[in-house]
């Protein structure tokens, strides 16, 4: 006689997977992908197809030689490969950003225990070791064949000056140099939305995030707030790197501290630092306190008795 | 201002069998009862092998105070009394009657005279009544109270896990129960503020009980939202009076008890017929069913056979479950009985039967925003993987009400109802040493 399955409750989930949350993430990425091809040809979308691939072929390697399980079907392998080629510009030496994608799967991933248990952004760690090891080619913002101009031209958060419409809509359209998937602020918008009405994320964080620079860079006297949203990363790192679930913290209220102490932080390095450009730095720091945040966020449970409030009542 | 109602998930309602009036299953040739159907000391037996029985005949009385007597639910005879291993993972005395035919009820049953509150009470422990929406704990337990502290009277009729229907037939097929049930609380606890809660998509039980209380004083239908879980005591009694439980307290503590409508309609039965708790309506729905349905059977009357009465099934089923998906209990096989708080049975094919691999956790959250109770399940795993009781302590395991909302919604389809069940036993274990 066939026995029964005998599990614990419950006994039905919901459609909702690790792998389709990832799915809707790649989804949500096309707008840009595309756009970078519009803007500086096909090597962009060449570079973020090289960088997928790599990824999940890194991850797959080091779980097969690890012996561990092979997760690259949940997809989180592609996203990581995407956010890295979307941070390099077009012309980046393809080896170059492998290293980035190595950094980012095998140091920061898949060393500390693979999905779930890396403790900042792997892509973000992807560009900091590319930035930091081939410095000048992460800068040369030159387009191959698209339509922003084959001269060399500087991210517009270097050369920040007053800001007209006509120079607005370069910004917002994304014609201007920089890396192929941070300069189209509408199609980031589009896959930031798609995003939101998804439920993948919430807009808690970019919100937080885009308000607190903003006013932090007023604040601090920078120039031009508004255009310090619509140029450089901060609307791809907003949407895509500082709402990753692992490293942004569980809670709606961490999520504004989170969102609020990151829009802080990068304000402060674009407006007092060195570099132009302060994102990056910002949501890896973030990254590095969401343990703590998520501590001092902890829920309150309904009927829960907590031993100092009933000390409070005890004095009254 | 805190929220008006509590937190809840969509979830799919599947409630194929609404509006199926339910077809009893009298030919049954053997009935399994065990002494444990309930919360609380398991009922002695009081027969002997080879006794006749007639319906409704006591079979096992009372095993203490938190206890319910059993009753026979076929006329035969005793043929075994052993030891049966329930699919709780308990283990009881169980009596095995098997059928004269006859279907005879015990000739001594008679309505119970009431003459004060506690005449009541005693004719809700003789007539056996455990809570029938699934936990099964005895009702005169519950309602052994100072009347004059009870607030609400809380009818749980939101019966908000998935496939079952069984509550709203009994709503709208048995209101005249229902009234019956209602008048005696009305009687004895004449200053609570009765309040039925039903979920918004059984249209058709909201109108039917409106009618019944409509001339009725402090006696009110109260429409919830159809979301899970609803039905959840705690989630019920907040969402309709803005009360909540405190930890490690009784509904009571806050001047309410929560019946079950089926329990309701029960007691007005057998205040006006005398018959004890014999019979179960079950719905009978999931993938590996024939004909989803409605029946009502025998209590102890095997899974097997009630399958089979009932139009039978497609194929082998990988899963059987007491009870709805969200926190059902599955059978190791089919010959488990229906007990008398079963409210459904599941049947699953292979497919759906499927248990999903658990992946890790992404942190996204979804468990924290699901939980009725603002519980964090994904800390609460972790402290577990740990054996961190104080952190346990601190996240409030022993709030935790299992209702598997958290697990549902999990992307990484992590079993976190399993993992919080095995979290309580680690602090209760610490706590003993």
């Amino acid at each position: 006689m066939s026995k029964q399955i005998v599990s614990v409750s419950p006994h039905i989930r919901s459609s909702r997977t690790t792998q389709n949350i990832m799915l809707d993430v790649i989804i949500a990425m096309m707008p840009a992908v595309i756009a970078s091809g519009f803007l500086f040809g096909f090597r962009a979308i060449l570079l973020v197809i090289i960088s997928s691939a790599v990824c999940a072929l890194l991850e797959f390697g080091w779980e097969k030689m690890m012996k561990k399980p092979v997760t690259v079907q949940d997809l989180s392998a592609v996203v990581t490969g995407m956010l890295v080629a979307m941070n390099v510009p077009v012309s980046m030496p393809i080896w170059m950003m492998i290293v980035g994608d190595i950094a980012a799967i095998i140091l920061v991933k898949q060393l500390f225990g693979g999905l779930g248990c890396n403790f900042v952004n792997p892509a973000l760690v992807g560009r900091l070791v590319m930035m930091f090891s081939f410095a000048s080619a992460m800068t040369t913002f030159t387009g191959s064949s698209g339509i922003v101009d084959a001269t060399t031209s500087a991210t517009p958060l270097a050369n920040a000056g007053a800001l007209g419409w006509d120079q607005f809509l370069t910004l917002f359209l994304g014609k201007h140099g920089g890396a192929i998937g941070e300069t189209c602020a509408l199609a980031i918008l589009i896959g930031g939305i798609y995003l939101i009405v998804r439920k993948v994320i919430k807009p808690i964080i970019p919100l937080c995030y885009i308000g607190s620079c903003l006013v932090f860079t007023f604040l601090f006297g920078g120039q031009n707030p508004v255009m310090q949203i619509f140029a450089g990363g901060l609307l791809c790192g907003a949407f895509f790197m500082a709402t990753d679930y692992v490293t942004s913290p569980i809670t709606n209220s961490g999520k504004v501290i989170f969102g609020v102490f990151i829009g802080f932080l990068t304000a402060v390095i674009r407006v007092f630092g060195t570099y132009p450009e302060g994102v990056t730095f910002a949501i890896l720091f973030g990254n590095v306190l969401v343990p703590f945040i998520n501590d001092l966020t902890l829920t309150k449970p309904l009927g829960g008795i907590f031993p100092k409030k009933e000390k409070k009542e005890a004095a009254k | 201002m805190a929220a008006k109602f509590l937190q809840s998930i969509p979830v799919p309602h599947h409630k194929n069998t609404q509006g199926s009036f339910p077809i009893r299953l009298t030919d049954v040739k053997s009935v399994t009862i065990p002494m444990s159907m309930h919360i609380g000391a398991p009922a002695k037996p009081v027969v002997k092998v080879g006794d006749h029985v007639k319906i409704g005949q006591v079979i096992g009385e009372a095993g203490g105070f938190v206890s319910a007597p059993v009753h026979a639910s076929i006329s035969g005879t005793v043929k075994k009394i052993e030891p049966m291993l329930l699919s709780s993972g308990a283990s009881c005395q169980a009596i095995t009657i098997e059928s004269d035919g006859l279907n005879e009820f015990d000739e001594n049953l008679k309505p119970p005279v009431l003459t004060d509150l506690d005449s009541f009470i005693q004719a809700v422990r003789d007539s056996g009544a455990v809570g029938l929406g699934g936990a099964g704990f005895p009702t005169s337990v519950k309602l052994k109270v100072d009347p004059d502290k009870v607030d609400y009277i809380l009818i749980n009729g939101a019966e908000c896990e998935p496939y079952i229907t069984s509550d709203s037939h009994t709503m709208i097929d048995n209101a005249e129960r229902m009234y019956a049930g209602l008048s005696a609380l009305k009687r004895f606890y004449p200053k609570a503020h009765i309040i039925i809660g039903i979920e918004n998509n059984k249209k058709k039980a909201i109108e039917v009980m409106r009618k019944y209380t409509d001339g009725v004083d402090n006696c009110d239908v109260a429409e919830l939202p159809s979301s899970y879980p609803q039905g959840g005591e705690k989630v019920l009694i907040y969402n309709t009076t803005g009360r909540m439980v405190p930890e490690g307290k009784l509904p009571f503590d806050v001047g309410c008890i929560v019946l079950n409508a089926t329990t309701l309609s029960f007691l007005g039965k057998y205040l006006t017929t005398g018959q004890p708790l014999t019979t179960k309506c079950v719905t009978i729905d999931g993938s590996a069913v024939k004909e989803p349905k409605n029946v009502i059977a025998y209590i102890g009357t095997s899974v097997r056979d009630v399958v089979e009465l009932a139009g039978g099934l497609k194929c082998e089923p990988g899963k059987v479950l007491y009870g709805g998906p969200m926190m059902g209990l599955a059978m190791p096989d089919m010959d488990q009985p229906v007990l008398k708080n079963t409210n459904a049975l599941l049947f699953f094919d292979e497919k759906d039967a499927k248990v999903p691999e658990p992946s890790a956790c992404i942190h996204c959250g979804r468990c924290v925003d699901a939980c009725p109770l603002k519980l964090m399940p994904t800390e609460l795993e972790h402290a577990c993987q740990q054996r961190d009781v104080e952190r346990l302590k601190k996240l409030k395991i022993n709030l935790c009400m299992e209702c598997g909302s958290c697990a549902f919604v999990c992307p990484a389809k992590r079993n976190l109802v399993e993992s919080h069940k095995l979290a309580k036993i680690i602090v209760r274990e610490a706590g003993a040493k």
